[in-house]
């Protein structure tokens, strides 16, 4: 892309004028994913992302929250207010108490449609990808979908989205030129958690559903909550303990337990264990897994293929163990120990079991 | 009972190397296969025909290679498998894909109504859960996606109850037919074939459409010209600057490693260091 600006003439980037179709869609919208009381962090961070999207065009940016009456979804305006949002649009319905797509869809599309968004951002959670999908569809508009990094590309004032393509062996830049909104999905965890503001507030826009409870098709017979013990809390863990095929027999895998515990820690795991059924699959980690952001990161026997790498190298400090001295895992880790996994972890699990008493002894 | 089952053939992406000077993807000898999520949408629609009866059509878009992926499906025991293959379909992206198949399935509606269309969560080289949503919109089709199990399916009363995968929870939703449904991994285990259903399979009369027999007729509504998101670059992932440090020490020995390790990270990442001891306390 540089290159490319470089070669043209010193008077100047020219800008291509947009099309008025387009250039009556203004401002950068994040949609605030709430559900059940809990507002998505992803949210947040997404905020954080289209803050800067925001200022760079000299737009505002919005969050849109839509749920149920009440002082709840207030609240959550708020809270996007001290996350960097300007204002927001809040649709408020019993109807919206639960996810469902079709009045989601509904909602959100008729807020589109009246105030003109250029860029709507929407994590990529489960509820976030069947949103964004529904209305991209509807609004016949461009979607990228798992985005690592957004930026605008001003000579013609679009977004320049980027992904991770096969598998993360190449990366994509994705652009929507002559369509709007330019919608983009965020896993959680990728983009950084601003710093929340108290002084920040905004102002509200409230829109009506116009939807009727009978109108809606599908119901929502109950919900069964997470039993959060027994589920692996790996996407927000600070550190995590993770093994691969290098620990050749499934009760070895016990040795990574072991470390975890000692140090308080997630357990992770590649994706051929998950399959091979060491563990379960709400631990793997990678590509078709989690994406993890920890402040440890320690690879037990993992060489750190393309598909395991994406899910977790922005980890802040990565601790590999491996005995191949060129696996790749070694490219991008902090620390590498080449050596065997079965030897090792017992040895580092003694060694911050140990620092741990003395920690404990001194406080 | 008819179920439309969605399938993707895909490079089998455990095995995509990149070339280490070009930064080009060595496709060669790269096997195909069957989107493992699209098995499991596949198997799923399989025990619902098992219990109900009725049929099980298999449809795939792509090139004329992907008669594999839907000479596998038919082994398996689909009933019925039709490909959607036509040149103009070239740089598809998700608007444009699905737009192709939500026509194609119109047309195969014309010949037997549908109850359901199945899909996987995602595909594992595009990634993007996008499809299948977009069918649906297409179709008007109620959507349930991230379906982890299939708690009733009421053919009479027109109605499917599912638990769907949600931030958090399981949400147990009940809808009216016709619907479409994306599942998760870990639904089911996908049968074997056997060898009569492989030969079954081989000899089976496969439907190829092109554009114009899967009833598309604005072409402005597929291929590059349909797709309204542009690849603007494709680049390898930058490498890191630095090598991992390495952490040896003179014997060797696993206790001294591990001691030399912890010391580095207590010197280099104090604020790590203390994170840790907060779980001592």
């Amino acid at each position: 892309m540089s290159e490319i600006a470089a070669r043209k003439p010193a008077t100047g980037r020219r800008k291509i004028e947009l099309d008025p179709r387009l250039a009556a869609y203004k401002g950068v919208w994040v949609f605030i994913e709430h559900e059940r009381g809990v507002t998505h962090s992803v949210s947040w961070e997404l905020l954080g992302e289209g803050r800067k999207l925001a200022d760079q065009l000299g737009v505002e940016l919005a969050g849109v929250v839509l749920g149920p009456p009440g002082p709840v979804m207030r609240q959550v305006c708020t809270e996007a207010y001290r996350h960097g949002a300007d204002l927001c649009y809040l649709i408020e319905d019993s109807i919206l108490a639960s996810y469902r797509n079709e009045p989601y869809t509904k909602g959100l599309t008729a807020l589109v449609n009246k105030y003109q968004p250029e860029i709507m951002l929407l994590g990529a959670t489960t509820l976030g990808r069947d949103l964004a999908g529904s209305i991209a569809t509807t609004l016949a508009t461009g979607l990228t979908a798992d985005c690592t990094e957004l930026r605008i590309d001003m000579e013609n004032r679009s977004l320049a989205a980027t992904r991770p393509t096969f598998g993360g062996s190449l990366l994509c830049t994705i652009q929507t030129l002559n369509f709007r909104p330019q919608m983009a999905t965020v896993r959680p965890r990728v983009m950084h958690m601003p710093e929340r503001d108290e002084a920040r507030s905004g102002r509200i826009v409230e829109q009506p559903l116009c939807l009727l409870e009978t109108d809606i098709v599908t119901k929502v017979l109950h919900y069964i909550a997470d039993d959060q013990q027994n589920q692996a809390q790996l996407a927000y863990a600070d550190i995590i303990v993770a093994g691969g095929r290098g620990l050749k027999r499934p009760e070895n895998f016990q040795l990574v337990w072991d470390l975890a515990s000692v140090l308080g820690a997630e357990v992770g795991a590649t994706r051929p264990l998950v399959q091979a059924g060491w563990v379960s699959a709400d631990r793997q980690v990678g590509q078709t897994g989690k994406t993890v952001r920890p402040k440890l990161y320690i690879a037990a026997g993992i060489s750190g293929a393309i598909q395991h790498r994406v899910g977790m190298e922005s980890s802040d400090v990565i601790i590999a163990i491996n005995e191949d001295a060129n696996a790749p895992i070694f490219d991008f880790a902090t620390y590498a120990i080449v050596g065997n996994a079965m030897q090792i972890l017992p040895a580092l699990t003694e060694a911050f079991r140990h620092y741990l008493v003395t920690a404990r002894r001194a406080s | 009972m008819h179920i439309v089952v969605c399938i993707k053939q895909v490079p089998d992406s455990a095995q995509i190397r990149v070339h280490p000077v070009t930064n080009t993807i060595m496709r060669q000898g790269v096997p195909a296969i069957i989107n493992p999520y699209d098995l499991y949408a596949l198997e799923e629609a399989l025990r619902l025909k098992d219990l109900h009866r009725g049929r099980v059509t298999a449809l795939c878009m792509g090139p004329l290679q992907a008669e594999a992926a839907l000479r596998k499906a038919l082994s398996f025991g689909a009933d019925e498998a039709i490909l959607v293959s036509d040149r103009a379909f070239a740089g598809s992206d998700t608007l444009a894909t699905s737009y192709a198949l939500a026509a194609a399935i119109k047309r195969v509606q014309q010949d037997m109504p549908i109850d359901l269309v199945f899909a996987g969560k995602q595909t594992i080289d595009g990634d993007t859960a996008q499809v299948g949503p977009g069918i649906a919109k297409r179709l008007g089709l109620q959507l349930l996606t991230y379906v982890a199990k299939i708690e009733a399916l009421d053919l009479e009363q027109g109605s499917i109850t599912v638990h769907r995968r949600a931030e958090g929870g399981v949400q147990v939703l009940k809808t009216s037919l016709p619907c479409l449904v994306t599942v998760l991994e870990g639904i089911n285990e996908m049968r074997f074939a056997t060898m009569d259903d492989m030969f079954r399979a081989a000899r089976h009369p496969l439907k190829i459409w092109d554009k114009s027999a899967a009833g598309i007729d604005d072409l402005s509504k597929i291929g590059l010209k349909g797709s309204p998101t542009i690849v603007a670059k494709v680049f390898a992932p930058q490498p890191k600057a630095q090598k991992a440090e390495r952490i040896e020490t003179q014997s060797g020995a696993p206790k001294d490693i591990a001691a030399t390790l912890l010391s580095k990270l207590l010197t280099h990442h104090p604020q790590l260091g203390r994170e840790i001891a907060k779980r001592a306390s």
